[in-house]
């Protein structure tokens, strides 16, 4: 039966059939994700444990989850195009292992019927047999075996039970199944056979049946459809022919195909399903649900266990951030001891290693992030939260599935990018991915907590609410406020007309697999480490070499002071003020000055203009620019009582005060919306697959970091609060 | 008499009769939301939209509007 040796083998279903359960048994630690071209769909492939010796290794590929093969969404197309071989640089697999969810057999052998039609050879596994017994669903593998003409294979992934079995049916007995004859209404049928007729005369090669899954699908589908019109232009133009003529007499053509296929599958599941339980009895799932999505605790438990994961993000990171910081500063003490003074070693310690510390720094708080989304991905809960928050995300144009990509943005914009991953509509995912960088992230806490601390003041309202912790609120607010108004205006101006959908399973509840959790926890913490890496790092050497560059001879005066300075303290002093000099003349010392005709009238600068372009890499970069054009030493922090004071001392030649509380609220605000952050730019750029969405993004909130400023300046002074 | 699936209560079933589109979304179609298919109503989320379906055996959210749109008679 199976003529050639197989060499590769696709994993399909629909999501949440446990594939990806599978697929880790059946490769073990033998695993590569990566992406297919042009899309951010990953594709996951690993080799058949213990294949390849002796033989040929048998490469295994776990296809997107999808419930249909007609592609609307990036993953059902991905599915269709690995296939049938239309994706470049892939070649078809030899056998296909249709994973299909024993407690929900009629609507998952939809799918299969659609994969048996391409005419590859197949085996069915029949996964959560466990799950399907403890209900009482008894399925007669034989009679379905028989009805679909290829090996049905019983498993329990999850507990490790049929895994060998599968494994051995996809490499030996996975045949190609004979022609299904699922009904079609008459004068549909008319017409395919019609449209079969050109395609068969452009393109002979087509199977018959393969044919016939090709006309149903160009039928439905303009993207499928589009992909004839250079191979097959007949068949193109008898398509379009063929809709008019069946929408000018009312045919429901689209409805054709998908009840022809449940007029096959349903009698087949009711034949081969027995239930022993009783009609009405509710399942665990159920009853799980009578709670976490009930009218009052729905929203109470939601809300408690948003509360567990910030602290978890803001408390538990912490040690690991530290040591972090703490490990770049003594590698970089290092560098410095064993290295010769001079250019490389600088380059070494200030450009590429702060460039590593900038990448790996929100490392913990994006592991714990990713940790708790995974789990709630893996449990299923992730669909009821977007369940429960749908109706009022959607007043502004978003997605009960944008709740946790926007709330994820808190610790970082960086891992709530990569969470609007799992929004089924593209409009909704870029609408959200565009507005989740104002929330307000961690990184602007270190400038927010300086100027706060700086200029205002510790007391409170009626000795409760404190003037700070009110000032810091706010900023939160304008922040999210702002992401709400700017998906609004997205969603009714830019995307208007395009309907968005929440067609979305509620898939019954799951223990999560720690494991598996686990390893997609480190994988996509890779996906950020690496790609988002390599921008991060190269833009952190630039931005030091302009701070570094051109080098400058210090003023004879200085010079003087430093070779006349005896203690310890005075050198230091010194050796501040002149690294402040240096880096006053340095190209961002340049910009700075360059900039301040356009940022003084919002209160700023050259210096905090130098700073804000310093501070383009990373938002708390500012922090220790600021440091060091104020002389209080590179390493002082947000929390240095020198650089609060050296920065409040500070006097225009005129003497008034550079800073004042009007100066340092136009600054925050303008922190609140300003995208000063690579590490979003560079993943926004890879998730959206270009670079015009990222622009756009930096563009819009330039603009309102710069008219808020503005406005907030402006008035301030109109008001005399300068 | 026809009504829209939308004006189903929790705890009501009903069979799908058609769909008020002539050409209705072919992801509910997939899902096995056909004419002739059996949907209950299990519950509103809980700002009452949207909708938590049982069509054949598993669980389906619909938003009320999308619901509007399939003509249901009550069973």
């Amino acid at each position: 039966m199976q003529a050639v040796a197989v060499r590769k083998i696709a994993l399909a279903g629909n999501p949440n059939v446990g594939k990806t359960v599978l697929f880790n048994a059946l490769t073990g630690a033998n695993q590569k994700v990566a992406n297919y071209p042009g899309v951010t769909v990953e594709r996951k492939s690993g080799r058949l444990k213990d294949s390849g010796q002796g033989g040929q290794p048998v490469e295994i590929i776990d296809l997107p989850g999808c419930y249909s093969l007609n592609p609307r969404s990036i993953d059902e197309r991905i599915a269709h195009d690995v296939l049938v071989g239309a994706m470049p640089g892939e070649a078809p697999p030899d056998a296909v292992v249709c994973v299909v969810d024993a407690t929900n057999l009629e609507r998952n052998l939809y799918l299969v019927t659609q994969v048996l039609d391409l005419g590859l050879p197949c085996v069915l596994a029949l996964n959560m047999t466990d799950a399907a017994e403890a209900a009482g669903i008894e399925i007669d593998i034989a009679a379905l075996s028989e009805a679909l003409g290829i090996p049905v294979i019983p498993l329990a992934a999850r507990l490790g039970r049929g895994i060998a079995d599968v494994r051995e049916a996809a490499l030996e007995r996975a045949v190609v199944a004979p022609p299904i004859d699922w009904p079609v209404r008459e004068d549909v049928e008319e017409e395919v056979a019609k449209l079969s007729a050109v395609l068969s005369a452009e393109r002979p090669e087509l199977s018959d049946r393969r044919r016939r899954f090709e006309v149903f699908a160009a039928l439905v589908s303009d993207v499928l459809l589009e992909t004839w019109q250079e191979r097959a232009p007949e068949f193109h133009a008898a398509v379009q022919d063929a809709r008019h003529r069946m929408n000018a007499y009312s045919v429901p053509y689209q409805m054709a195909e998908t009840m022809g296929r449940y007029g096959w599958v349903s009698p087949l599941a009711h034949r081969v399903i027995t239930t022993r339980k009783k009609v009405g009895e509710r399942s665990l799932s159920d009853k799980l649900d009578a709670v976490l999505i009930h009218r009052i605790w729905g929203p109470v438990l939601f809300a408690a266990l948003l509360v567990v994961i910030f602290q978890a993000v803001f408390t538990w990171a912490v040690p690991a951030m530290d040591f972090i910081e703490w490990a770049v500063n003594e590698t970089g003490a290092g560098i410095r001891a064993v290295m010769p003074d001079g250019i490389l070693e600088d380059v070494m310690v200030e450009g590429a290693l702060t460039g590593v510390g900038n990448v790996i720094i929100f490392l913990p708080q994006i592991l714990i992030l990713f940790f708790f989304l995974g789990l709630m991905e893996d449990t299923g809960y992730m669909a009821r939260s977007a369940f429960i928050m749908d109706r009022a995300m959607r007043r502004f144009g978003l997605s009960g599935a944008s709740v946790v990509p926007m709330l994820s943005a808190y610790a970082c914009a960086v891992p709530g990018i990569m969470a609007a991953r799992t929004l089924p509509e593209e409009r909704d995912r870029i609408i959200t991915i565009m507005v989740v960088p104002l929330q307000g992230c961690s990184a602007r806490l270190p400038v927010y907590v300086l100027f706060i601390g700086a200029f205002i003041p510790a007391g409170t309202y009626f000795g409760v609410i404190g003037y700070q912790s009110l000032a810091m609120t706010s900023l939160y607010f304008l922040g999210t406020g702002m992401a709400f108004v700017a998906a609004w205006v997205l969603s009714r101006f830019v995307f208007k007309g395009e309907g968005s959908s929440f067609v979305m399973e509620l898939p019954p509840y799951r223990l999560p697999q720690i494991k598996m959790v686990l390893r997609r926890m480190v994988d996509r913490s890779k996906v950020f480490v690496v790609r988002a890496g390599r921008i991060i790092f190269g833009l952190s050497i630039l931005l030091w070499i302009l701070a570094a560059y051109p080098k400058s001879d210090l003023p004879a005066d200085l010079e003087a002071r430093m070779a006349a300075a005896t203690t310890a303290e005075q050198v230091e002093t010194l050796q501040n003020e002149a690294s402040a000099w240096r880096t006053s003349q340095s190209y961002i010392g340049r910009f700075g000055r360059a900039l301040e005709p356009v940022m003084a009238p919002l209160g700023f600068d050259w210096k905090i203009s130098a700073g804000i372009v310093a501070s383009f890499a990373a938002r708390e970069v500012i922090v220790s620019a600021l440091a060091t054009i104020y002389s209080a030493g590179a390493d002082a922090d947000e929390e240095s009582l020198a650089l609060r004071d050296a920065i409040k001392a500070d006097t225009y030649p005129d003497g008034t005060p550079v800073f004042t509380p009007l100066v340092a609220v136009s600054l925050m605000v303008f922190f609140v919306f300003a995208l000063q952050c690579m590490s979003t730019l560079a993943i926004a750029r890879r998730e959206l697959n270009s670079w015009f969405w990222p622009v756009v993004m930096w563009v819009y909130m330039f603009g309102l970091a710069y008219l808020f400023s503005l406005a907030i300046y402006q008035g301030g002074l109109a008001l005399g609060l300068g | 008499m026809s009504l829209k699936l939308d004006q189903l209560k929790p705890g009501e079933t009903g069979r799908i009769d058609g769909f008020t589109d002539a050409s209705p979304s072919v992801r509910l179609l997939e899902l096995g939301l056909l004419p002739g298919t059996q949907v209950e109503v299990v519950r509103l989320a809980p700002l009452g939209d949207p909708m938590d379906l049982k069509v054949r055996g598993f669980h389906v959210s619909l938003r009320k509007s999308e619901a509007a749109c399939i003509l249901v008679s009550r069973a």
